[in-house]
């Protein structure tokens, strides 16, 4: 009886709580694009311009995703499997890019790779661009994703324990083997939900991305920069559009994610 | 089995759909092949009207082999951009002081306001925004100072272009005849109605278009281009009040100006003019401003910066925008809390 | 069930596990070292570039300080209800069956993929001057809260729902079994597991907080002492041309961060303490 009161209670706040923060807004976001009908979010979707920005920012999602996807996990089971020093620092550090707003991350990128930064001319004297070009949008994009998997992962590692992956080892198993086969598949639902907020951060990555990119037109624009391009050009609709396209990507990458499953389940 | 199977296929045929899309959508950089490439990097308002001025100046036999690349963003942003190596052939910024930075930064010649036109490439004035049939009779400065006044203006330490706004009312005043203590007396009982500084000129429109405040301190040219999308907007333009002026120039350091001085005289042109005066500049070529009067009013109190007689945007940055010791930082302080 | 060492004695892996700890370490320590360490070091290089006293007046300038109180309060407060509203979320999901619980689970993200100024200009739209459920909380310190609620929400209730889903029912069922009221089965067998996640989640939401920007310029108001948060307080100063006092409100608010974060990792090492 009691249990189920409580169980309702909890619904009804966890449904309020989301109503507010998260249904709420996003009713907003899909009303206004389709205010006026579906011409003026069409429009704007296929503009070369926009075109380009959304492929630009896959290509960019798809360079870091993984990257951060790799780091997380073997940071997790450094943290969690593994004895050493300064671990607490580790952990802590990890999370410090999100700690920094877009135009502190513009500043440090400036400062390490402008034509005046540390390796400015180290970089010039090989003509290797990096600012007001694809690798340093990269580089901030990992940068303000980066904790993610990692911060999914290590809780998940810690609740599980490792007698499996123990008892794989004295039976013989490689360090790859115990790793594909027993750590991989119990700590999936955490590398799934890690993998979707990177994505999801690298998709919708707005500040850190626009000030190294030089704001290019055709060139560096990303779908985030294009999203602010139509808010200026007074096209709400159209930067509305955009984002709805940013968000149903992501949702779709969750989607993705959930269905394809390694064969084993959890015991 | 099966279920999830065509929710998978479904997936991942919408997203090589899009990336298909995509990857068809073609580059949106000029695909004429031309001998020489210019960079313009520029603050974000003239966006459109460069968009419209950059093909008719590839038609004309100065611009036949030239093809462009664009940027825009905000104006301190694309200088520190271009300090930290952005190219660019043309800068088109929003205020003088951000062309003095290229300028200490040795990419801009220092004699850049010598040029024709004083190096400015069209001009806008500040104006208030008000509701509709303005409920609160705002007209002049002095109506800015009456209590109970709401006013929305970007903070002028987060927008460049907001120091336009402050100069205006501090300099109107001064130009009627006030001395500097009764100015300031004035701008700080202004600044005490200063109910929201958002960090751009676009966001405040925003902000009060969201409902809030009385009066936006705006530029003529956002207002009018803000009616060109659509915007209701009624505004008023003070007796007195400030011209703003936005520069443009060459970079100094590149090897043949050639295309990037034509373009410049290019922009000078009443044809061109003409279009900056669609988007809602005001022409610096007295032709075209005349032929555009009614769009935009003359006013007796017309200043600039420099007829103000306080040694141009260089002495005033430091008197009154200086973030440690400037007045609008004791006016911060004074109108903030104590505790903070 | 946490950090047990591997290196047993006389195991043939002893050696192989060493070199692994190793490889795996300088992978993650040089990954860091470039992409975080780097940045920093450059921040805090510019941050002293123009002597200690114009760091100090920097960071002990009244705007500055106000900025950083107001950072601090409201991110610290986020991140407590997002503890607790994060941790409901999760548990419903996961342990919860509704009509819709999948779209509900679906959608959980998606504000984080949208830009900022979407999710500052929709916020607006939704609870400020215009709008339409008659709740006007815009320009103001609530709205500061609101925004950072928008960004942090997806931060732990995706920590905690992994863990819950991996965690036993059969504990739970035989803590009811013994006796156990549902709020002592929650306090003494459900919490303790899912702690970590929910410190971790609280540590991402708190370092999010720290730094949002594009959400909060549209909808704070930005008045200095009052809803003026480091961020802007910072962008600002770099308008203004004074990017080494920029670095140093923002190294000192890095500082303060790591701090929190350290704090927060001890919290859990000493709260799992049960289980070593």
């Amino acid at each position: 009886m009691k249990g189920w009161l409580s169980r309702l209670g909890l619904r009804a706040i966890m449904l309020g709580y989301l109503a507010v923060i998260l249904v709420g807004p996003l009713a907003i976001v899909f009303w206004r694009t389709f205010e006026d009908g579906f011409a003026p979010a069409w429009d704007a979707l296929t503009t070369p311009e926009t075109l380009n920005a959304l492929k630009l920012t896959l290509i960019i999602t798809a360079i870091a995703v993984p990257v951060n996807t790799i780091f997380g996990i073997v940071c997790a089971l450094a943290i969690v499997r593994r004895r050493f020093r300064g671990k607490g620092l580790l952990n802590a550090f990890i999370d410090l890019p999100l700690a920094l707003s877009p135009v502190v991350v513009g500043l440090s990128l400036f400062l390490l790779y402008g034509q005046d930064g540390w390796f400015g001319s180290w970089l010039d004297e090989r003509g290797i661009d990096v600012l007001f070009a694809l690798p340093s949008m990269v580089i901030a994009t990992i940068f303000v994703s980066l904790p993610f998997v990692a911060r999914e992962v290590v809780p998940t590692l810690r609740e599980i324990g490792d007698e499996q992956e123990q008892a794989a080892q004295t039976l013989g198993a490689s360090g790859w083997q115990t790793f594909w086969r027993i750590t991989l598949p119990s700590i999936r639902w955490a590398v799934i939900y890690g993998v979707i907020l990177t994505t999801a951060r690298c998709l919708g990555e707005y500040g850190a991305v626009a000030v190294v990119s030089g704001r290019l037109q055709g060139q560096t624009e990303t779908a985030t920069l294009r999203v602010q391009e139509r808010y200026e050009a007074f096209d709400l609709a159209g930067a509305y559009a955009i984002s709805i396209v940013l968000a149903l990507i992501a949702m779709l990458v969750l989607v993705a994610m959930t269905v394809i499953r390694p064969k084993e389940e959890a015991a | 089995m099966p279920r999830r199977l065509i929710t998978l296929v479904v997936a991942l045929g919408v997203l090589t759909a899009a990336l298909a899309a995509t990857a068809t959508g073609g580059t949106a950089a000029p695909d004429r092949t031309a001998d020489t490439k210019l960079s313009l990097v520029a603050y974000s308002t003239p966006r459109e009207a460069y968009g419209k001025l950059i093909p008719m100046f590839e038609k004309t036999s100065a611009g036949d082999d030239v093809s462009f690349s664009q940027s825009y963003g905000a104006s301190g942003e694309q200088v520190r951009a271009i300090k930290a190596g952005l190219e660019f052939d043309i800068a088109a910024l929003s205020l003088a002081p951000d062309m003095d930075e290229l300028v200490s930064a040795n990419l801009v010649d220092a004699k850049w306001k010598q040029q024709s036109y004083k190096g400015m490439v069209h001009n806008s004035v500040v104006v208030f925004v008000v509701r509709d049939g303005n409920p609160k009779r705002i007209k002049s400065w002095n109506d800015l100072t009456r209590p109970g006044v709401e006013i929305i203006t970007p903070n002028p330490f987060t927008s460049g272009g907001a120091r336009w706004n402050i100069m205006a009312a501090y300099g109107s005043w001064r130009k009627q005849g006030k001395t500097d203590k009764q100015a300031q007396a004035n701008l700080l009982k202004l600044w005490r109605n200063v109910e929201v500084q958002d960090t751009s000129a676009r966001a405040s429109l925003n902000t009060f278009n969201s409902g809030k405040g009385d009066v936006l301190l705006a530029y003529e040219n956002e207002a009018y281009f803000s009616r060109m999308q659509g915007l209701d907007l009624q505004w008023i333009i003070p007796k007195t009040t400030i011209l703003i002026e936005n520069p443009i120039a060459v970079n100094k350091t590149t090897g043949d100006k050639t295309a990037a001085n034509a373009f410049l005289r290019f922009l000078r042109t009443p044809g061109a003019q003409q279009v900056f005066a669609d988007y809602g500049y005001r022409p610096v070529v007295k032709s075209v401003e005349n032929a555009n009067r009614k769009k935009f009013p003359a006013r007796p109190g017309l200043f600039t910066i420099d007829q103000l007689g306080l040694g141009g945007w260089q002495k005033v940055q430091k008197r009154f925008f200086d973030p440690k010791a400037g007045v609008m930082a004791r006016f911060q302080r004074a109108v903030g809390g104590s505790t903070g | 069930m946490t950090e047990v060492a591997l290196n047993r004695p006389a195991r043939s892996g002893a050696s192989r596990d060493r070199a692994a700890t190793a490889l795996s370490l300088g992978f993650v320590t040089t990954f860091l070292m470039v992409m975080v360490g780097l940045p920093l070091a450059a921040l805090t290089w510019e941050a002293t570039s123009e002597g200690t006293q114009s760091f100090w007046d920097a960071v002990s300038s009244p705007e500055s300080v106000a900025a950083l109180k107001l950072t601090l309060v409201a991110s610290f407060a986020v991140s407590l209800l997002n503890a607790v509203l994060g941790t409901i979320t999760a548990w419903v999901l996961v342990r919860d069956d509704f009509r819709g619980k999948t779209v509900v689970n679906a959608i959980i993200d998606l504000p984080f993929a949208l830009p900022t100024i979407v999710a500052g200009l929709t916020l607006l739209a939704l609870y400020g001057p215009t709008s339409p459920v008659g709740i006007d909380v815009a320009f103001s310190r609530t709205a500061i809260v609101l925004a950072l609620m928008f960004v942090t929400l997806p931060f732990v209730v995706r920590t905690v729902q992994p863990v819950l889903q991996e965690l036993d029912p059969e504990i739970e069922e035989a803590a009811h079994s013994l006796g156990a009221s549902h709020t002592r089965t929650f306090v003494r067998v459900i919490l303790p597991n899912i702690l970590p996640g929910i410190l971790s989640g609280v540590a991402l939401a708190f370092a999010k907080a720290v730094g949002e920007f594009g959400s909060l310029v549209i909808i704070t108001g930005n008045i200095p002492f009052e809803t003026e948060v480091s961020s802007v307080h910072i962008y600002g100063r770099i308008e203004s041309g004074d990017s080494s006092g920029a670095a140093a409100v923002a190294v000192v608010l890095l500082a303060i961060s790591f701090l929190t974060l350290l704090s927060i990792g001890v919290i859990r090492h000493i709260a799992t303490r049960h289980d070593r």
